[in-house]
């Protein structure tokens, strides 16, 4: 399994490159600059600050220049942001999306997989109906839907929770954006369990463990629920993309200092390093991710052989 | 793909159902039965899962108003209306749903925006399609080393992640419309390309396959009366999913800011300034994120329930 590990990382190097490649490449034939200013510069300054950020030299030395400092782990100066690097942006705004992220996971995983065993339990009952009812109303409305109504009756009406902010992570300013960040997730996930709980359930092996006698609780727990969560290892990966691009627009809505708003005014900005900086970084993610998740299937499941 | 594993309401009543044994005597009296193709049965199974059928008149309704109303309606999507600033909606002021920060007639938006939505739905999902069926039928009827050199390149692209790229290009190259299409369908045809591969793959095997093949079909023949229709079911199914996908992704674009150019709108610009006015104004949030919630659930149902009745699997 080692073995097979190091082989996959040594396999997500070319994608890396390819992310690193393609986003350096498209920030460079876009027009416009990190420094085109509304009022025109003295062209001797600008002359100076593209040579202080190598801006002068031909693309290829620039590319060159950039791998062989992300090798090293460093991102490089933020263009726009003056006096900081894309590192320490990223050490100060990850942590905020890496705990309303985690948050929106457990609570997705916690109510989701209950919703669906239920579901799939009764189906083609009431229990079955309602829930997958709502659950499909959660994967059709967007978070950035769900979290303005949110806000308009639990902070501006009830006033129980802040309207947004972060204030170092207090308990009551993450919940609102925790739980807008997971309520499609949470659909997603009781959707998925109560299929593949049905598929289960269908199988010979759980007929012969109810013949033998055994109470529900049992068959559910110990034979029935490791297969039917197979499916959701796989969900994993697309989870982890719904996560980030939610957390994007999340932390818009509430404005939480999170790499996603550094990611858009970074674009609008052109500042073309902490753009790559956050993208590589999610790319990272999602690879590192993925990862885990078939690990975990082989875990689960001990037919699965790594090679 | 039937990860869902739903049950129709129909489809116990459905299968021996009345007059069975009237069938079953007419094929012992060997008369003739009429023969059920496999779109007739599917037809039968969707028409009786209501929540299906109901959720198509829908979306038909909404569609159509969408297409119709802002061609007689008579104020115009950028039209403001400077004495009737954030009006409320109203049965008999002429605003059916009230007017914006601007004074715009909302109604005559929101139309326009689901238009929009419904536009990039089905184009994107169209470009969509061509590539990933394209790409997922020639590797799978090469096979060989072209099927794994095709199939790699999805692998390496499916763990790419492409938000930050459609949004870095949103954000440099301009907010059009065609723009949105091709970003869109372009980076989502790797899940439709491994399906139809996967498929042609094990078709190409099938024993019906060969017998066209023994007596003498031609390719082109079999690829038209064998394959595509057994295609068909598994990527109507993908369509009717990828669209609420498509549609909820540029709301997600448009909301940013980054989706169609203003005045024109689409449901994620409608709610994205909804949002910011939603303390005064609550409806100019709420018409809107309604509509859009009924365009991704009507498709969302329709697509369960296109599953249910053409999975074969499920059977």
């Amino acid at each position: 399994m080692l073995k097979y590990s190091l082989k996959r990382f040594a396999g997500a190097i070319p994608t890396l490159l390819i992310i690193v490649t393609l986003s350096f490449f498209m920030l460079r034939a876009a027009p416009g600059g990190p420094f085109d200013m509304q009022r025109a510069m003295p062209p001797q300054i600008k002359k100076n600050i593209e040579k202080m950020y190598h801006l002068n030299e031909p693309l290829w030395e620039q590319y060159g220049r950039y791998l062989g400092n992300i090798v090293q782990g460093d991102f490089g100066p933020s263009y726009v942001y003056r006096g900081t690097t894309v590192n320490s942006l990223i050490a100060e705004g990850f942590p905020v999306d890496l705990i309303i992220g985690g948050f929106a996971l457990l609570i997705a995983l916690g109510l989701g997989i209950p919703i669906g065993i239920v579901a799939a339990m009764r189906q083609n009952t009431g229990w079955d109906y309602g829930p997958m009812a709502l659950a499909m109303l959660g994967i059709s409305v967007p978070n950035f839907v769900v979290a303005p109504i949110l806000i308009l009756v639990l902070a501006v009406e009830l006033q129980w929770l802040p309207a947004g902010g972060w204030a170092h992570g207090s308990p009551l300013h993450v919940i609102l954006p925790t739980v807008s960040l997971a309520a499609p997730l949470v659909a997603y996930i009781a959707r998925l369990m109560r299929g593949s709980m049905v598929e289960v359930l269908n199988s010979p092996y759980i007929r012969t463990a109810r013949a033998k006698g055994l109470p529900t609780r049992t068959v559910i727990l110990r034979h029935a629920l490791k297969p039917a969560l197979l499916p959701l290892v796989s969900y994993l990966g697309p989870a982890a993309v719904g996560i980030i691009t939610g957390s994007i627009v999340i932390e818009e809505i509430f404005a939480l200092p999170g790499i996603g708003r550094f990611f858009v005014n970074g674009a609008l900005n052109r500042d073309y390093t902490l753009v790559m900086g956050v993208t590589i970084l999610y790319g990272m993610l999602i690879i590192g991710v993925n990862l885990a998740a078939d690990l975990l299937y082989g875990v689960l499941d001990p037919r699965v052989r790594y090679q | 793909m039937s990860a869902d594993g739903r049950n129709g309401p129909g489809r116990l009543n459905w299968y021996p159902g009345r007059g069975a044994a009237e069938k079953a005597a007419a094929v012992l009296e060997h008369q003739d039965v009429e023969g059920r193709s496999l779109w007739r049965d599917a037809w039968n199974r969707l028409r009786h899962n209501r929540a299906a059928l109901a959720s198509g008149i829908l979306l038909a309704a909404i569609a159509l108003a969408a297409i119709v109303v802002p061609f007689f309606w008579p104020y115009g999507y950028a039209e403001p209306h400077w004495h009737l600033l954030d009006q409320a909606p109203t049965l008999t002021g002429g605003h059916l749903f009230g007017t914006d920060a601007l004074g715009r007639d909302l109604f005559v938006r929101v139309m326009w925006g689901c238009r929009i939505s419904l536009m990039v739905g089905v184009v994107a999902t169209l470009v969509t399609l061509a590539i990933g069926v394209t790409w997922g039928a020639v590797a799978g009827f090469m096979g060989g080393w072209v099927d794994a050199l095709m199939m790699r390149t999805v692998d390496i692209l499916y763990s790419i992640p492409f938000i930050p790229f459609v949004i870095i290009l949103m954000v440099l190259f301009g907010r059009d419309l065609f723009l949105i299409f091709v970003a869109i369908g372009a980076v989502s045809w790797l899940g439709i390309a491994r399906i139809v591969r996967g498929q042609t793959l094990s078709l190409r095997k099938k024993e019906f396959v060969e017998a066209a093949r023994a007596s003498g079909v031609s390719n082109g023949a079999i690829i038209r009366r064998h394959v595509v229709p057994n295609l068909l079911g598994i990527v109507i199914i993908y369509v009717t999913l990828t669209i609420p996908t498509v549609i909820l992704f540029e709301a997600f674009l448009s909301f940013l800011g980054l989706g169609v150019q203003a005045p024109m709108t689409s449901l994620g610009g409608l709610v994205s300034s909804g949002a910011a006015d939603m303390q005064s104004y609550p409806y100019l949030l709420y018409i809107p994120a309604v509509f859009l919630a009924a365009i991704v659930y009507c498709f969302n149902f329709i697509g369960d329930g296109l599953r249910d009745a053409l999975d074969p699997k499920d059977r």
